[in-house]
């Protein structure tokens, strides 16, 4: 009996990780090619739950049919952010970029404050409670296809990095900035494009994310941090690397909730980042720094 | 000794600067109880964002995680104040020998393994978060219910507990802040400041000339770590209050350093303008919203975003190079 416990809660936590992962995905890309470090993640993240949650009290529509919709959203979103107001920073020093991208996200997070209140919100699907049982183990169904969906999502996204011309312009962009601009790329339009796919990523993984947690609008920088926890622990720039940290992470959080308290639960995942940072700084999957 | 500090300075920015002494001396005849609140307010940020100056605009060495470092003073001498009666001159040294410490640890882990950018930014959020955790279930300190101190009797002014009215906070407070700003230029003069800004242009030029730039850099960390936890001694003895989800949160760590950052890095006016400008705008916000009858919760934090977005695409460098241009008291660029 107990060690079936420490099974479904590893594959719980392994799942749940998963979804973290596609939204570390999106800090990966964005990071990983325009060099930004997007401080409002967690709160574009949100919009992104406030979305599903809207579409669905009003319209009905299940937040996992929305999730190409929603990363479409996220994406015109992300687009309109580079090409605005993120570009003209790209050349200028971290503290800068920071201050940016601060101030957007004290705006996003107070925005969603004052439509939609103070109160955690989350989407009860008529599904919620369905599982799978696969020998001793009982698997929430929400779980697998939010996994599921993950993969399938950066696998596609993988693809397009390796396979499609815009791909491979975009990673001609993050290896050489100048050397892309000598070929002729439009460096900035490919940047909004990356950004905007960073923000698709986190569009799909808020949809999902809104079936497994609550959602309130000061939620957005425990997602940041917990994104760059992952990137970080992952590789960055690695999209692999990013699900395996989401896993890591997930399952890291799972099993400390289990053994000692959920609510220091975070405190491992600081502890398993100190550690990657100090011993392997690129990450586990990532490439040696230059 | 006092003529040597005002070398190199232009003479308006002298008169500038003893006229904006007297004025903050003269301010408690003046101001009511809130005028000097918001004023303690804007000291106390301006102090703490001296501080955090040290590391990021001197050396280049950007913490994203200040608010450990307030954290752990504050609970420090705290601690010592409640559970074994020692005042808070005593916890002081307590309080910046635990930060020193802490802040020593995180700058060997980091420069010694190459942990550098926005990596060791990310490192420094880290440890502020793990503090946060753990001390949300240190139970000696109270967890996450708080840690109270005693309310104290304002009938009068006890400095050596440091227990008495806003006056006496207000003038310790302006007291610390001119002695940062004091020890801040004397730094910037030294050699070693030399040396961080050397470090802070470029690394690996600054170690290809001799400079230590692990020391080095290891000093700016640990005297900014020292002189924030000074800040935490007074938040706990100012607000007899400690919220591990309130002093050690990350919005702190990105409160301290807005105003340096707005005010203009690596500055020594600039630490002190962000935090008239931005605790200003906050409060004058307040008023007008309310004064429109819009103050719903978060609209105030949206005009302030809004705000730091102008601000930011405005004026790169920060307000007070720009400011500085003006006013005709630009000396060469520290």
């Amino acid at each position: 009996m107990a060690a079936e416990i420490y099974f479904n809660v590893a594959v719980s936590g392994l799942l749940t990780g998963l979804v973290y992962g596609l939204m570390a995905v999106g800090l990966s890309v964005i990071f990983g090619v325009v060099r930004v470090v997007n401080f409002a993640h967690g709160e574009m993240m949100t919009i992104a739950m406030y979305l599903a949650i809207v579409l669905f009290s009003s319209l009905g529509l299940d937040p996992l049919v929305m999730v190409v919709p929603l990363a479409g959203v996220l994406f015109a979103l992300g687009y309109a952010m580079q090409a605005g107001i993120i570009n003209p920073f790209i050349t200028r020093p971290e503290h800068s970029q920071f201050i940016l991208l601060v101030a957007v996200a004290i705006i996003i997070a107070n925005v969603l404050l004052i439509v939609f209140g103070p109160d955690a919100r989350n989407v009860q699907t008529s599904y919620a409670f369905d599982s799978f049982l696969v020998g001793p183990l009982i698997i929430d169904a929400t779980k697998v296809y939010a996994g599921a969906a993950t993969v399938v999502i950066t696998a596609a996204l993988v693809g397009f990095f390796r396979l499609a011309p815009l791909g491979k312009a975009i990673r001609a962009c993050a290896d050489n900035y100048t050397g892309a601009l000598v070929v002729g790329l439009d460096v900035k339009r490919l940047y909004a494009l990356t950004f905007g796919l960073g923000a698709a990523c986190v569009g799909a993984a808020g949809a999902m994310l809104v079936l497994l947690v609550d959602v309130t609008p000061a939620l957005g920088p425990a997602l940041t941090l917990l994104a760059f926890i992952i990137v970080i622990t992952g590789g960055l720039g690695s999209m692999p690397g990013a699900l395996l940290g989401g896993v890591l992470i997930g399952l890291t959080e799972a099993m400390a909730g289990l053994f000692f308290t959920p609510s220091a639960k975070s405190m491992f995942s600081f502890g398993l980042l100190v550690l990657v940072l100090l011993f392997r700084p690129q990450g586990i999957l990532g490439k040696r720094l230059s | 000794m006092i003529v040597r500090l005002f070398e190199g300075v232009p003479r308006r920015g002298v008169a500038l600067l003893a006229a904006l002494l007297v004025v903050l001396l003269a301010a408690p005849w003046m101001a009511n109880d809130y005028l000097l609140t918001v004023l303690i307010i804007i000291l106390y940020s301006a102090y703490t964002g001296q501080a955090w100056n040290v590391m990021m605009g001197f050396a280049g060495q950007l913490s994203l995680g200040h608010a450990i470092y307030v954290g752990l003073g504050g609970y420090a001498a705290a601690a010592l104040y409640v559970h074994f009666g020692v005042g808070p001159w005593l916890g002081l040294a307590a309080a910046i020998t635990v930060a020193v410490a802490c802040s020593a640890v995180i700058g060997f882990l980091a420069f010694r393994f190459g942990v550098g950018g926005v990596y060791f930014a990310i490192l420094t959020i880290a440890f502020a978060e793990f503090a946060r955790i753990g001390f949300d279930h240190f139970g000696w300190v109270g967890g996450s219910s708080g840690f109270f101190l005693p309310v104290a009797n304002y009938a009068r002014n006890d400095l050596w507990n440091l227990r008495g009215n806003p006056t006496m906070f207000y003038y310790v407070m302006l007291a610390l802040t001119f002695a940062a700003f004091v020890l801040c230029h004397v730094l910037l003069k030294s050699r070693v400041g030399y040396y961080w800004q050397a470090i802070r242009e470029d690394e690996i030029a600054a170690r290809s000339l001799g400079i230590n730039t692990f020391r080095y850099k290891m000093y700016a960390v640990i005297i900014s770590a020292g002189m924030t936890a000074v800040a935490g001694v007074f938040f706990a003895f100012y607000y007899n209050n400690l919220f591990p989800e309130q002093v050690f949160h990350i919005s702190r760590s990105i409160e301290l350093i807005l105003g340096p950052i707005i005010g203009g890095i690596g500055t020594l006016f600039g630490p002190l303008i962000g935090a008239f400008l931005l605790t200003g705008l906050s409060e004058t916000m307040q008023e007008i919203l309310t004064a429109l009858g819009l103050d719903a919760p978060g609209a105030k934090q949206v005009f302030y975003g809004l705000c730091l977005l102008v601000v930011v695409l405005a004026l790169p460098d920060g307000v007070w190079p720009w400011l500085a241009g003006k006013l005709g008291v630009a000396g060469r660029r520290a």
